[in-house]
C-alpha cells in the first residue's frame, strides 16, 4: 500500500464518519419539518422518506396540479370503478334516503367539532376543478370536480395549529391521512359533484376526497369522519394509511 | 448510470498504448467509474425488475393524458393481465432503486466532466465522426479484428457513440419522463409532462426508454462474454487485469 492509497484509506474513514453523523442530523431536522412520513420504516422506508422529502421541498411554494379544459374530460363509462359502494346497512340506508340523513363528523384537535349535512356543504364556497386522476397501475382520466375546500372545513371547525395529519374515515375499512400541507392545498377538495352532477355511487357519493396532487388510491370515496391529529401512530398499524399494510406506499406524489 | 459498463475493447491511455504498461499506476477503469458501474448495476436490476412488476398491473400503452381499459390503446403487451397486485412492493422498489441509480448516475457525470472522463474515453474524436470510419469499425468488428498496432487501443467510435447514448440521452429520457408521471412533480413543473405529450405518452416513452436500455444491456453482456468475461468482469473490480 503506497502513500497515496493509505492517505485515501484515511479521508475515505473520515467522510464515511461525518456522512453518518451528518445523516443523524439531518434525520432530526426532517422529522422537525414533517419530511418523514408515517411509513419511514422497512426496506424501502429510506427510498420512501427521499420521495416524500424531496416532493415536499419541491412543493414548498405549494404548486397547483396540472389543470385541463372541460373538453378533455374523460367519458365517464371509459373510467374504471375501483372496489365497490360499501354493503354496510348504515351506507346502504343513507344511499336509499339519497343521503339527507348523512353527516360529515369532523373532530379531533379541532376548536368546534361538527356534523355537516350535505347541505350544508353545499352551501359553503365551492371550487370546480378539471383535474387528472392518475391509478398506481398506469391508467388515467380527467374528470370536473366540484367540492368545498378542505382547508375552508378545517379553518371553519378551527384546527389546532399544532395538528399534523387529517384523517379520513369512509363507510368502508379503508382509512387514510393527508398532512397538513397537502390538506390545506387550495385544490385538495371534499367533493360532492363530478362532471356538474351528484358525484355516481360508484364513484364515492356521497362525498370523497380529491388530492390532485397525489394519486388515485388517496382520493378516498364515501367519507363518513374526518379527524385532525398531531399522531397517526395510534391508528390501524401507524403508518398514516391503510395502504401500507397492503405494501403501497402512504405518501402517492409519485 | 450505466455507461461505464463494460468494455468490449481495451483501454489504456492512448499516449501509454501498450498491455505491458504499469496496472497499477494506470487503472484501466478509474475508482469512481468502476464504483458507480456496480452500484448501477444493481440499482438498474432493482428498476428492471420493479418496472415488469408494475407494467404487469397494465400492460396496454396509450398516447395523450388518459387512458384506461375502455379507451382503445396505442398497442398492448401479450402479458397475463391478471396480476394486478404486484403494483405495491414494485413501486417501492422502484422508486428506492432510482434514487441509488440517479444518486450515484449523477455522481459519475460530474466526475466525469470533472477528471476528463467523458472527453478523453468517450468523446468521438471529429476524425472518426463520418460514415466511412464507422463503417470501417463496424465490418472490422464482424470479422474479429483486433484494433492494429498503429491504432490506439481505447474505445472504437462505435462504442463512444453507444456509451453517450446511454449516459445523456436514453437515461435522461427515461428520468424525465418518469418525472412527468408524478402529479407531485408536474404540479411544479408542469411542462414535464406537456413536453412528452401527456402522462400516458410519458409512460409510453418510458416503456420505449427502458427497452432501449435493456437492448443495450444485452448487447453489453454479449460483448463482454466475446471480450473475455472473467477479465473484463475483473477490470471492472479491480480496475486492472490479473
Amino acid at each position: 500500500m503506497n502513500k497515496l492509497s493509505r492517505r485515501n484509506l484515511i479521508t475515505t474513514g473520515l467522510a464515511t464518519a461525518a456522512g453518518a453523523s451528518g445523516l443523524a442530523v439531518a434525520a432530526r431536522i426532517a422529522d422537525r419539518y414533517g419530511l418523514i412520513p408515517p411509513d419511514h420504516r422497512g426496506i424501502f422506508g429510506a427510498g420512501e422518506t427521499l420521495t416524500y422529502a424531496g416532493q415536499r421541498l419541491l412543493m414548498a411554494s405549494h404548486s397547483m396540479a396540472r389543470e385541463f379544459n372541460r373538453s378533455e374530460i374523460s367519458k365517464v363509462s371509459t373510467i374504471p370503478v375501483d372496489g365497490i359502494p360499501p354493503r354496510k346497512d348504515d351506507y346502504q340506508r343513507l344511499l336509499r334516503g339519497a343521503f339527507a340523513d348523512w353527516r360529515l363528523k369532523v373532530d379531533g384537535m379541532v376548536a368546534r367539532p361538527a356534523l355537516l349535512s350535505l347541505a350544508a356543504l353545499r352551501s359553503f364556497p365551492s371550487r370546480t376543478q378539471v383535474t387528472m386522476q392518475a391509478c398506481e397501475e398506469g391508467w388515467s382520466f380527467i374528470a370536473e370536480w366540484t367540492g368545498v375546500p378542505l382547508s375552508y372545513v378545517l379553518t371553519l371547525v378551527g384546527a389546532s395549529p399544532k395538528a399534523k395529519y387529517v384523517v379520513f374515515f369512509p363507510f368502508d375499512e379503508s382509512w387514510d391521512s393527508l398532512d397538513m400541507s397537502e390538506a390545506m392545498h387550495p385544490q385538495t377538495l371534499l367533493a360532492y359533484g363530478m362532471n356538474g352532477r351528484e358525484i355516481p355511487t360508484g364513484h364515492g357519493a356521497p362525498l370523497r376526497l380529491k388530492v390532485p396532487r397525489q394519486l388515485g388510491y388517496k382520493n378516498i370515496k364515501y367519507l363518513s369522519h374526518i379527524t385532525v391529529t398531531d399522531t397517526v401512530r395510534n391508528i390501524g398499524t401507524g403508518q398514516g394509511s391503510v395502504s401500507p399494510d397492503y405494501g403501497y406506499s402512504w405518501y402517492a406524489g409519485i | 448510470m450505466i455507461a461505464p459498463l463494460a468494455m468490449a475493447d481495451s483501454l489504456y491511455l492512448s499516449s501509454l498504448a501498450g498491455p505491458s504498461l504499469d496496472a497499477a499506476d494506470h487503472p484501466r477503469h478509474a475508482a469512481t467509474v468502476r464504483i458507480t458501474h456496480w452500484i448501477n448495476t444493481f440499482s438498474f436490476f432493482g428498476l428492471l425488475l420493479s418496472g415488469f412488476a408494475i407494467l404487469l398491473a397494465h400492460p396496454r400503452f396509450y398516447w395523450g393524458e388518459t387512458g384506461t381499459v375502455g379507451t382503445p390503446s396505442l398497442f398492448r403487451l401479450p402479458l397475463p393481465f391478471v396480476l394486478t397486485g404486484q403494483t405495491g412492493w414494485g413501486r417501492s422498489l422502484h422508486f428506492s432503486s432510482a434514487w441509488v441509480c440517479v444518486l450515484s448516475g449523477a455522481f459519475y457525470v460530474v466526475s466525469g466532466l470533472v477528471t476528463g472522463h467523458f472527453r478523453r474515453d468517450l468523446l468521438p474524436r471529429a476524425a472518426d465522426l463520418g460514415w466511412r470510419p464507422v463503417a470501417k469499425v463496424i465490418s472490422k468488428s464482424l470479422r474479429w479484428e483486433r484494433p492494429g498496432a498503429g491504432e490506439s487501443p481505447t474505445y472504437n467510435v462505435v462504442q463512444r457513440l453507444t456509451y453517450l447514448g446511454v449516459i445523456f440521452v436514453l437515461f435522461p429520457v427515461a428520468i424525465w419522463t418518469g418525472l412527468a408521471m408524478s402529479p407531485a412533480v408536474t404540479s411544479v413543473f408542469p411542462f414535464l409532462a406537456d413536453a412528452a405529450g401527456g402522462v400516458q405518452s410519458a409512460r409510453t416513452l418510458h416503456f420505449f426508454a427502458a427497452g432501449f436500455l435493456v437492448l443495450f444491456l444485452l448487447l453489453h453482456i454479449a460483448m463482454v462474454c466475446l471480450a473475455g468475461f472473467r477479465a473484463r468482469v475483473w477490470s471492472m473490480i479491480a480496475g486492472r487485469y490479473e
